[in-house]
This record gives C-alpha cells, structure tokens and sequence, in this order.
C-alpha cells in the first residue's frame, strides 16, 4: 500500500540533525511514564484526600490485612523487585551478545509478573468474600467504605499496568526467541525495562501508602 | 526519494487513488504522514466546532424571550455542557494539534512526525470518541454541565447510559490529546535539522513544547477523576470516592476535575499565542520583541497554570486562606501574560505593517483577548467572585477567552496557513468581511453579559427574570449573526481551493521560518534533503563564531554539508 511506502522511508530517511543523543522511543517511553504518573497521582491523591479527613472513621490497614495479609504482600512487593533485576539482567545480557540467557532471564521476569498477579488475585478474593462481604451482597462492614473502594482501585488500576507489563513482556521474549531482537536493537529492551521498572516503583508507592501507614 | 509536484503532499501516491475518489480517500484515512492527519484534524475538529456552534444557537435561541420558547428544560439543561464539551475537547484543543502536525515538522526541519503511526491511531481515536459524545443524544444526554460535578453525574441523579458514554468519550480524548503530547515532544526534542538548537526555534513551536508538557501532567489527572467517577456510576454498591452519603467528597472531585480545566485553559490559549507570535511579526515586517523573555513568560504561564485551580471553587467552602493563596497566584498570572501582551505591541510597534486577514485577526486578538483577560482579573478576587460566580460574567469572561482569544487565533493561523496548505490564495475582500462581522459580532454577543452578570442572572438556567430580557435578546441576535458570518468564511476557503491564486513558496513574503522555505503545498516528507538552519543572531551581538544572520531575513537554510 502506498502509505506503507511513506512510512518505511521516513526512517530511511537521514534525521542528522540536533537531537537529545537518545532515541525517539526513549522520549516518547519517558514522556508517557510522567502521564502514567500523574495518573496515579490523581488516585493517590483522592486516596489521600479521603483518608485524611477528621471523619473519616478510617480503619488500621494493619488490622484490617493482619499480620498474615502485610506479609503476604511484602513478600508479593520482594518478588516484583525481583523481577526488576531479573529485567536489569535481560538488558546488559543483551548488551553482551549472551541471547540465551537474555532469554533465561526474560522468562524468570514474566514468571515474577505472573506470580505477582496470581497472589493479588488470591489477595483480592479473600479479601472481598471475608473483609468486604457488602461489595458481593453480603453484610455492611461498621468504616468508611471507601477504605476498600481506593484499596481495590489502586491495587486494580496498578495490576492492569503489571498485567500489561506482562504482556509487552512476553512480546520482548517472542522477539528474542525469532531473532528480531538483537544486540543491535537492545534499545527494545530498555523501553520494556523502563516501564517494568517504574510499575515496580509505582508500587512501593501503593504498598507503603495503602498497607503500612 | 520522492518526487516534487506541484500537488505536494495533496497529490495521489498510486494509480488507483488517481483515478478513483473512493481510494484517494482511503489513502488519506490510512495515512502516516503529518500533514495529512494535519488537515484531517483540523476539517474534523471544524465539523464537530460547527455542532458546537448549533448547540449554542439552540441556546440563544432558547434565550431570546423570557418564558419557554421552543424547547423542554429537561433538554435545555444538556445544552451548555454539551457545548462546552464538543468546543473544549473536540473543536480548540484538535485544531491546535492539527495545525501542529502540519507545521511544527516543517518548522523544525523534520520530515515527519518521531511516532507516525502513534499519531494516525491518536487522530482516530478522536472520531470514535466524537461519535460517543454525540450518541448519548440518542439516549439520555447528560444535563450536569461540562463540569460534571458530583453528586449530580452519580448515578443516583444521572442513571442515564447518556452520562456514561459522555464520561467514556471525555476520557478517550484525553488518551487521544496525551499521545499527540508525546509525539510533539518527541518530535521536537529529537528531530530538529541541524543547527536548530532550543532558542533558535520558532515561538509557535515552543508554544507546542509547552502545552505538550502541560497535556501531559494535567490531563491524566482528570482521567483519574473520571474514572473514579465511572466507577462510582457503575458500581454503585462498591464505590463512593465523591458521592457525600455513603462518606466520600464531592470537593475532592472538584480539586482534580480542576487541577486539569484549569491549565486546560492554557492548552486551549497557549498554541494561539504561538500563532500570533508567527503572524504579526511576519506582518509588521520586523522580528519578534523579546524572544527569550517570550519563551519563558510560556513557561512561567504553565507552571503557574498548575497552581491556581482552586480559583474555581472559591464558592466551595475552602478555607479563607486557601483561597487568599489562590488568588494570589491566580492574579501572578498576568504578569507573564502582561508581558506577552506588551511584547506583542512593541513587536507592532514602528513595524511597516499590512492588513491582511491573518494580521486583522491577530489585532483582533490582541485587543479583545486582553480584554478577557482583564474580566479574568476582576474575578480571580475572592470577594467579587463570590458575588460573580455562576453568573453570565463568568460566560462572558471565558468567551472573550476563548472565542475572542482562541478562535480568533485559530482564525489568524488558518487564514496565515491557507496558502501553505493548499498552495491557493484565498480572497481577501471575503476574508476582511469575515474579520470585521466576527470581530464586531463577538462583541454584539458576549458585551452585554457582562453586565446580565452583574446584576445576577445565573447560568446555565432554562428562564430568566423578563428584566433581563433587552440584553439577552441582543445578545441572541448576535450569536445568530456570528454563527452565520462563519459561512462567508466556508465559501471563502471552498472558493478559494478551486478559483484561489496559485501561490510560491513564500507569500507573505516575509515568512521568516522554514515552512516558507518549502514549498507550497509542501511535498511528502517536507523537505528534499534534511536542512540546514542558519542560526538567527540573538545574542544582540555579543556572540561569536558560525554564519549568523538577523531575524528579519528571509529563512534561507544553508547548503547541506
């Protein structure tokens, strides 16, 4: 198609003039993750304003999760952190040439995505069946409902981005295993790394604000 | 690479879409290069201006009289905020990032934009969101004003699929708006020709710069707020971030619906003033007054854009003191804005200047903008906002900012562009009469609300007490008029595409940046080869070394090395 044509030659095309140094992918990666970011801080921010009111009848998160909860998560938190250095690994093992273990490490990175969904998912049910009855038409709880509606709106809005990660992932792993990503084009790599990386940061965030304080 | 013609970029890329209008349009939904998602932005973004226009002549129209006239309240009450909604987030905001996708790649030097399917999947999505908006017609539209303010776009008051497609379509256009951002900024971040350094390029393009950033931070937060308030719609049993029975805070909604609309009224405002600091040095034939002090009164705009929402919410209980803060800030404002003004006047200032239309629009601006943006002083004041807010003040105060400031710039930077977009001339007697029926029929429209302000009557009502009747009905008479001098301005630039003068590269003569160095239509990927910009002389002389040149010549890029 003729579009096509267009499209493939602007990038033959030579762009030698002023530039940052960095790849167009890298502004564009870094310029959304500041919208993402205001994105949540919105959430946080309704989190916060809800939460710190005189009234708010705002119950301890400690109570509320238990000791067993906090740790459930602080160990779902330490395996999301793993990931990230597993993701720091796929990058410089890249760099070096050494596709194999970037593809090692890749998958360790998606199966630490995947982990990390599966116990928020178990988290989430518990959670609604025996803290939060009323959301399934059960009993009325006796605090502020909004406790659990900015819990499960900052924990989903964050899992849809680990979910999503996950995904964009798995296309980086696709791309490695058929050799349409190589040393050559490790920048691929980093923009996946970048967004897996500030999903992580954005929960630490999430998980000091909603269960430690 | 391509070859030049004398159709530019307009011309069929294949023998299919030569022979068959059905392909050729094909070719232009499906087509990656910016300036083509240039020109559909902006005819989409024109078509869904005019809806909006129809929405407010049903307004007026219901106004004219005292009384119930020609409609229900029921529907009189989705009037305002549809309007708002289809102006704001389909009319200003697209036309400014369609007049950037043509422009900001040429003026740069660049011969796309960095993301050029991001950029067609960006404009899409724009339509598709349009269609929800309208669609919620078709149902129940929802009657809370553009604001949407909680507790009355709950689904308690507002249980209508209406309201939801609204708030969904609200939301897709700010993922539409942020993607454009990011392909700005990415494409003037990275691409510039060589020698194009930050302060070399043109005010327009700073303008875009600026308002990408302020897209970028602002508009995700109110995508968060609706969300919130979509979910509250939703599940009603679940969530109840806003709705004040069941413990949320109807204020909160507030502060995060205007952390975005206001610097909103930047992303509405600040591309225009670009287009006036391309247009009215290029007819008063002398280089703009104060460039650097013009790029960072920008900047200081945007960032104190981001720290005076609450002037909005004076009325809402917020502490006093919170508010004393606010007013300050939002009084600061004019300072850099002040400055803009004056750079402005001193940049007309013993130029040798010519009238065309673009120029009479930009003085028109110049004139009535100021004068809005004077109202906006009067009621940045607490204590007179709390006598004037929800009052035809405040209506008269945001269209003397938005029609008599943005679209008169929109109207300047088409009229500038009309020879760059299509390589015709338009007619210029026609293009006068535009101006003065706008510029006259603005006044004739929003003057008197001024006043109707003054003595109280609110807005947004379906009736109003008969003593306001004189200046409502001269103020309906206008809008009619204004609406129906927007059709000289059609004629004008069909005419003008089929009978209009075959025009250079340069027309205005004194274009000064390098979309008038290329030609007109421009070609494919703007350029033949990557150019070389000769940097302007700023430095009033104090720098050294490399060709300069002043900023009144003609753009005449180097030869490529």
């Amino acid at each position: 198609m003729a579009t096509q044509q267009v499209a493939e030659s602007v990038s033959d095309v030579d762009v030698s003039g002023e530039s940052l140094g960095i790849t167009n992918g890298k502004i564009g990666l870094w310029t959304f993750l500041l919208m993402d970011a205001m994105t949540f801080a919105g959430f946080l921010a309704g989190y916060a304003r809800l939460r710190w009111t005189p009234d708010s009848n705002w119950p301890n998160p400690f109570e509320t999760f238990g000791v067993t909860g906090i740790q459930l998560t602080a160990f779902n938190t330490f395996v999301l952190i793993c990931s990230s250095v597993s993701m720091v690994h796929v990058l410089s093992e890249t760099i070096r040439g050494d596709l194999e273990r970037a593809r090692k490490w890749m998958v360790v990175t998606i199966v630490g995505g995947l982990i990390f969904l599966g116990i928020q998912g178990f988290e989430w049910t518990h959670l609604i069946l025996e803290k939060w009855p009323y959301l399934v038409g059960g009993g009325a709880v006796d605090y502020n409902l909004n406790f659990a509606g900015t819990f499960l709106s900052l924990t989903g809005f964050h899992g849809a981005h680990v979910a999503i990660g996950v995904m964009y992932n798995i296309i980086i792993y696709l791309g490695l295993r058929r050799g349409k990503i190589t040393q050559e084009n490790s920048s691929l790599i980093e923009l996946a790394g970048l967004y897996w990386h500030f999903v992580d940061l954005v929960w630490i965030l999430v998980f000091t604000f909603v269960y430690l304080i | 690479m391509s070859t030049e013609t004398k159709y530019g970029y307009l011309a069929p890329l294949t023998e299919k879409s030569r022979k068959s209008a059905v392909h050729y349009a094909k070719e232009w939904f499906g087509s990656t290069d910016a300036k083509r998602i240039g020109v559909m932005y902006v005819i989409f973004a024109l078509f869904m201006g005019a809806l909006g226009a129809l929405l407010s002549v049903f307004i007026r129209a219901e106004l004219l009289h005292a009384g119930p006239d020609f409609m229900g309240p029921d529907f009189y009450s989705t009037l305002p905020g549809m309007h708002a909604s289809l102006m704001i987030f389909f009319f200003v905001i697209p036309i400014y990032t369609g007049l950037g996708n043509f422009i900001i790649p040429i003026q740069i030097g660049a011969p796309d934009m960095a993301f050029p399917k991001l950029n067609l999947v960006a404009f899409w999505i724009l339509p598709a969101s349009g269609m929800m908006l309208l669609s919620s017609y078709v149902f129940n539209a929802p009657g809370f004003g553009w604001t949407a303010y909680p507790p009355i776009s709950t689904s308690a008051f507002s249980p209508s699929i209406g309201a939801d497609l609204w708030n969904v379509s609200v939301i897709l256009a700010g993922v539409s708006s942020t993607m454009a951002a990011v392909n700005f900024l990415a494409t003037i971040f990275n691409m510039r020709c060589k020698n194009m350094s930050f302060f070399q390029l043109s005010l327009f393009t700073w303008a875009i710069i600026v308002t990408s950033l302020l897209i970028l931070a602002a508009t995700p937060v109110l995508s968060s707020a609706l969300i919130m308030l979509q979910l509250e719609r939703t599940f009603p049993g679940a969530f109840h971030f806003f709705s004040p029975a069941q413990g949320g805070d109807p204020i909160l909604y507030q502060h995060l619906f205007w952390f975005y609309s206001h610097p909103a009224v930047y992303i509405m405002i600040l591309p225009g003033f670009g287009i006036i600091s391309e247009v009215l040095p290029t007819f008063s034939r002398k280089p703009i007054f104060g460039y650097s002090v013009m790029t960072w009164s920008l900047v200081a705009i945007s960032v104190l854009g981001f720290l005076v929402w609450a002037h909005h919410m004076f009325t809402t209980g917020i502490a006093l003191r919170v508010r004393v803060g606010f007013m300050f800030l939002s009084m600061i404002i004019a300072v850099p804005t002040g400055i803009k003004i004056f750079s402005w006047l001193a940049t007309i200032w013993n130029g040798s200047l010519k009238f065309d239309t673009p120029m009479l629009f930009g003085l028109g601006f110049l004139s009535m903008f100021t004068l809005g943006g004077l109202s906006g002083v009067v009621i940045a004041a607490v204590p007179i906002d709390i006598q004037l807010h929800d009052t035809y003040y405040i209506v008269a105060h945001i269209h003397y900012v938005l029609v008599a400031g943005s679209v008169m710039t929109i109207f300047a930077g088409l009229y500038y562009w009309f020879p760059k977009l299509t390589g015709k001339t338009y007619h210029e007697t026609l293009g006068k009469v535009h101006f003065w029926g706008t510029a006259i029929f603005i006044n004739v429209t929003f003057f008197g609300m001024h006043y109707l302000g003054m003595k109280g009557m609110p807005r947004r009502y379906f009736d109003y007490d008969p003593q306001f009747e004189a200046l409502n009905f001269i103020s309906s008479i206008g809008a009619f008029a204004l609406v129906a001098i927007q059709f000289v301005w059609l004629f004008n630039m069909l005419w003008s595409l089929k009978y209009g003068k075959v025009v250079g590269r340069n027309p205005w003569k004194d274009g000064t940046n390098l979309e008038w160095y290329t030609t007109s239509p421009p070609q494919h990927h703007n350029f033949p080869e990557a150019p070389v910009w000769t940097p302007i002389d700023r430095s009033h002389g104090h720098n050294t070394g490399g060709p300069k040149r002043d900023a009144d010549q003609l753009t005449e890029p180097l030869p490529a090395e």
